[in-house]
């Protein structure tokens, strides 16, 4: 029955990013990085910015940097809430690269510092994976 | 001749100029609401995917939370009134500001306090005018308003219920209820201002019924039902300020686009008006100089026959 591919909307706050078959998703959750296959138990799970992987039923894989967020899965539909999705192809790494080092440099880590190193990170993460 | 000739002309003039104005302020408005119909309808899915996990959540688990606690005594409220940042579009923000009227008036008579909150120029500058506080306002974006505005503002809400009513370590109060007044966009026709209760939440099970097929699985929630309620609820509550603000987006160019429209309309009876008495006007000039170059003709004639 786990043969069924995974139907996957990735959604951000404002628009819908990307929907389509998936036969894996890879998303890290508060607990962790955690990978999702057909059949995967009814989940409704925490994001933190992060990198999403996911390998479509054509058997590409694409990534995405996401920032706080959902996950939820039921009856192999998975949906992934952000209220900022990135694609790998959108992000500039060079610029991600800057900001990533800007937020390294700013030293301060109070919890705004700490989420902008946060996604800097996932952005230049998931571009750097994706070439 | 009551008014010159020359007079009407320039008026045709002003008038045919501003025409233009209008009718270049309706294109404009009305190539606007398509994009943000696009808008409204793009953060459909995110909305829609939002109230289902809610909902998932709070069928699963005894929701207990800060966000949907009701106040047992409520003392204060919070009114966040969405009005335009630009003028020229009827009567869009003056109802919405009278929405938001009968609103504190009907908050008032159940003993409330008010807290003002607003986006938009216009909304401001009414409630300056007359003197009253208001605790913020957010500006600049009211026809095109992005997520950041709206979470913005909606942790702003958020952090006001939260705190207490009497007042923190700092006498900052806080408010027991949060409610919205905005314009809700039913069709290019119509839109009504409408005001809703955004806090405390009521967790219902979506705004339709829930069919079949939409029974909801037995989730399993990651850390914790707790934690994914705290994670999720500020969200949700994000969400809905940014529907209301979209929605009040688009309820405004359609209400500038049919202001516009009548504008032209009117500019061109005006113009077909001031044509015709201008032509009167030249009638009668003409009429005139003929009658007194025939009435001079005539007291020559008989002056001349008078001497003969």
């Amino acid at each position: 029955m786990s043969d069924s591919a995974l139907q996957v909307e990735l959604v951000a706050a404002d628009r819908l990013v990307w929907s389509g078959q998936a036969t894996m998703v890879v998303a890290r959750t508060t607990e962790g990085d955690l990978g999702i296959l057909p059949g995967h138990a009814p989940l409704l799970s925490v994001l933190v910015p992060g990198v999403v992987d996911v390998t479509t039923a054509e058997g590409e894989t694409w990534v995405a940097a996401v920032e706080d967020g959902f996950l939820s899965v039921a009856d192999n539909r998975i949906s992934i809430l952000s209220e900022r999705v990135e694609m790998s192809h959108e992000i500039d790494l060079e610029k991600a690269r800057q900001d990533l080092d800007r937020a390294h440099a700013a030293g301060e880590l109070d919890d705004a510092a700490i989420a902008a190193l946060r996604s800097a990170e996932a952005r230049v993460r998931a571009a750097e994976k994706a070439s | 001749m009551a008014v010159s000739l020359r007079e009407y002309r320039a008026r045709i003039k002003s008038t045919e100029s501003m025409k233009k104005i209008t009718r270049a302020m309706e294109l404009i408005a009305a190539s606007r609401i398509i994009k943000a119909q696009q808008r409204a309808r793009a953060a459909a899915p995110y909305a829609r995917e939002l109230t289902r996990a809610v909902s998932a959540v709070a069928t699963f688990s005894n929701v207990d939370h800060p966000l949907t606690t009701e106040p047992e005594d409520p003392k204060r409220a919070a009114l966040l009134v969405v009005t335009s940042d630009r003028g020229l579009a009827g009567a869009y923000s003056s109802n919405a500001l009278k929405e938001a009227e009968r609103l504190v008036e009907k908050l008032r008579d159940e003993g409330k306090e008010i807290d003002l909150y607003v986006t938009g120029r216009k909304g401001e500058a009414y409630f300056k005018f007359r003197n009253r506080p208001v605790v913020q306002t957010w500006t600049g974006f009211s026809d095109q308003p992005t997520y950041d505005v709206a979470a913005e503002i909606g942790e702003t809400l958020i952090e006001a219920f939260l705190r207490e009513t009497e007042g923190d370590d700092e006498g900052v109060q806080g408010v027991d209820e949060v409610h919205v007044v905005f314009t809700r966009f039913r069709s290019m026709l119509l839109q009504e201002p409408t005001a809703t209760r955004m806090l405390p939440l009521e967790v219902v099970e979506g705004t339709e019924a829930p069919e079949e097929s939409d029974l909801l699985p037995l989730y399993e929630f990651e850390p914790s039902t707790s934690e994914v309620l705290d994670a999720l609820l500020p969200k949700y509550v994000q969400s809905r300020i940014f529907f209301a603000l979209l929605q009040a987006a688009a309820s405004e160019l359609a209400a500038r686009q049919k202001a516009m429209k009548s504008a032209t309309d009117n500019a061109d009876e005006l113009i077909k008006k001031y044509k015709r008495i201008a032509n009167q006007a030249r009638q009668a000039g003409i009429t005139q100089e003929i009658s007194e170059i025939v009435g001079g003709v005539n007291a020559l004639a008989d002056a001349t026959a008078g001497s003969e």
